[in-house]
């Protein structure tokens, strides 16, 4: 970091600097201080606060994330219900090759072939889609807040939020009303979010498929039908219901694999977001980031395990939260 | 009367005996019926025959450029797309089925040859972590108590980040390359394995069986290895079977990123990684390595949903 040829003072100085001159576990608490302040120290690489290089990175990724998980229960689900009620037919016969195809892809190979697949060989069509970046090249996104003459100084938490919000180019289009910035940045979202998503899109239908085929064998499906209830009906509101619970398991745990596919996906369609910084990070050994992004997802992967649970209860009232 | 009954009772014994001896038959019968299970065995038979042969298979020295080898002059060009002779390539021009590689080399040949990398990193990681994860978890389960937290608790933290990440750090700090990819991905996978050998070992603890070899004086290696593991194979084997897929798409990845194999390795997520940005020139290096990965993780996991369906008990089986 100072050069191979760096001075024992140098050294000296930037030790004490970081203050990693004093015993480890002085560190340690003046690092878990500091985090419980919300400061996650200094990146080395960058000489940039890490909680600001957090804030830039991760709208990208959560932007990425929801719009994957998005595609992949709007078609996973509905898919796997549609093979479980057409048992053994075509459909369900498509479905499940296609689900066991979609979790044996690479994520970084799919993301390569959609690239190649919607930027060149659909070129002129009405379905080229572009290939990296997130934006066209020329478009800058104005913040919502300014489009709103909001006054918010720079430094103030209420102004973190704000830009972290505007860092979603959709959502910053929907709040500013800007719908060419919509358009273009649902464009380039399309194809990463569909590589990212593939893989929770064949584990949501194998699941869904699998857990309506056992509610549908059951009892009061029978009572249903047979009490005249139309077979919408029942599948939605009698069946669907009470296949939920393995579902919302599922769901919950695929946010984890998400992050890893970010890394890969990031890198293919050349996004800055979490998985890419992060993946840098580790390699270039920048501590600061690697420690915060660490405790993160940590507090991340606590709080999603404890919604599923809490969820449980909501979708099935015999489980009590005591 | 009590003749009958001793009869009965041999009769049971015997019925046990043929069942539990015949019981691979048994499975290996259910999974031949499962179309699915079938075409995961033929793809992944072919593989290994495939990596089996390869020296006599490659048309071509996988590591070496063609620029060297004589015969070859002037004319070649990097990244050429396929040349077969069959479909009208002319004959004057050196048949690749598959084309050139940006370092002039046969494509198919390195597609050929990396199918023995990859079926070594997903048999030698899962082998690794079913190894250490069987000892860890049969350990917890059967001591219980300060070790069986203290065991469980690593594991969970090991579980609480995503597999892909923790592998990336784990081979930053070992330095990249093969061996220590493989390391990483074994490591990250251990988890899954301790899981299922833990509780199968505390459902088995307590079993009648296991309190008879301990009445007749077997010590704790005779009960933990001969009278609880054997119980606990069933799922070990569904789950190493589904983890030999996962670690060959793992360990693609961290090739894809520079972490795994090191050029010049036939290795098909290096291969792929090194021709990623070519993918608009020549989108043939980039399909086929990311195919034949398909292919491999596809058979795989084919063959482990149809082993634990023919090795699920309560999956009724008219057979």
């Amino acid at each position: 970091m100072l050069g191979e040829k760096a001075t024992d003072e140098v050294c000296d100085d930037f030790l004490r600097r970081h203050g990693l001159d004093k015993p480890i576990p002085v560190q340690f608490v003046v690092y878990m201080k500091e985090i419980l302040q919300g400061d996650f120290g200094r990146s080395f690489r960058f000489s940039l606060p890490v909680t600001e290089i957090l804030m830039q990175r991760l709208p990208i990724t959560v932007e990425l994330a929801i719009a994957a998980l998005l595609i992949s229960m709007l078609v996973g689900i509905p898919l796997g219900i549609l093979s479980a009620v057409k048992h053994n037919s075509w459909v369900d016969v498509l479905t499940m090759l296609w689900a066991n195809i979609g979790v044996s892809m690479p994520v970084f190979w799919l993301g390569l072939m959609l690239a190649y697949i919607f930027a060149l060989a659909l070129k002129d069509t009405p379905f080229q889609l572009p290939p990296s970046g997130r934006l066209s090249p020329g478009l800058i996104p104005i913040p919502f807040y300014e489009v709103w003459n909001m006054n918010v100084t720079e430094g103030t938490t209420t102004f973190t939020i704000l830009d972290f919000l505007s860092r979603m180019n959709i959502l910053n289009g929907f709040l500013s009303r800007d719908f060419d910035l919509i358009k273009d940045a649902t464009t380039h979202l399309i194809l990463p979010a569909l590589a990212l998503g593939t893989i929770p899109m064949a584990l949501i239908a194998r699941m869904a498929r699998s857990s309506m085929l056992e509610v549908l064998g059951q009892d009061y499906i029978r009572t249903a039908r047979a009490k005249g209830l139309r077979y919408r009906t029942v599948i939605i509101k009698h069946a669907f219901r009470n296949a939920l619970l393995p579902l919302v398991t599922v769901i919950g745990l695929s946010f984890g694999g998400l992050l890893g596919g970010a890394v890969l996906t990031e890198t293919v369609f050349n996004l800055s977001g979490v998985g890419r910084i992060l993946y840098e990070a580790i390699t270039a050994r920048d501590y600061g980031i690697v420690q915060a992004f660490t405790v993160v997802i940590a507090v991340f992967f606590v709080a999603l395990n404890l919604i599923v649970d809490i969820s449980y209860a909501y979708l099935d009232p015999r489980i009590r939260l005591n | 009367m009590a003749k009958n009954k001793q009869a009965n009772a041999r009769l049971d014994v015997e019925g046990m005996s043929l069942q539990s001896l015949s019981l691979w038959n048994i499975t290996l019968r259910r999974l031949l019926r499962r179309k699915s299970a079938v075409i995961g065995l033929v793809i992944i038979g072919i593989l290994i025959m495939v990596a089996l042969t390869a020296q006599w298979l490659a048309p071509y020295d996988p590591l070496k450029s063609m620029l060297d080898i004589q015969g070859y002059s002037g004319s070649i060009e990097k990244r050429l797309p396929p040349c077969i002779h069959m479909l009208g390539c002319p004959a004057d021009e050196p048949q690749h089925i598959l084309g050139l590689d940006g370092n002039i080399r046969d494509e198919f040949s390195r597609l050929l040859y990396g199918s023995r990398l990859s079926l070594m990193v997903g048999f030698a990681t899962v082998t690794f972590a079913i190894i250490i994860g069987t000892v860890l978890g049969a350990l917890g389960g059967y001591l219980g108590g300060w070790v069986d937290n203290v065991i469980m608790r690593v594991m969970d933290v090991l579980l609480a980040f995503p597999s892909l990440l923790l592998a990336i750090a784990i081979v930053t700090v070992l330095g990249p390359g093969l061996i220590n990819a493989l390391l990483a991905i074994g490591i990250v996978s251990i988890p899954a394995y301790a899981r299922v050998v833990r509780a199968s070992v505390l459902s088995v603890r307590e079993m009648d069986y296991v309190s008879a070899t301990r009445a007749l004086g077997g010590n704790t290696y005779e009960i933990l290895f001969k009278r609880i593991l054997p119980n606990a194979l069933t799922p070990l084997i569904v789950q190493g079977t589904l983890g030999i897929a996962t670690a060959i798409l793992d360990a693609a990845a961290l090739s894809f990123l520079g972490l795994g194999a090191q050029p010049p390795t036939p290795e098909w997520g290096s291969m792929l990684g090194a021709e990623r940005n070519q993918v608009f020139t020549a989108p043939h290096l980039v399909f086929y390595p990311g195919f034949m990965i398909m292919l491999t993780v596809l058979a795989f996991n084919l063959i482990g949903d149809g082993l634990r369906d023919a090795l699920d008990p309560r999956l009724g089986h008219a057979s």
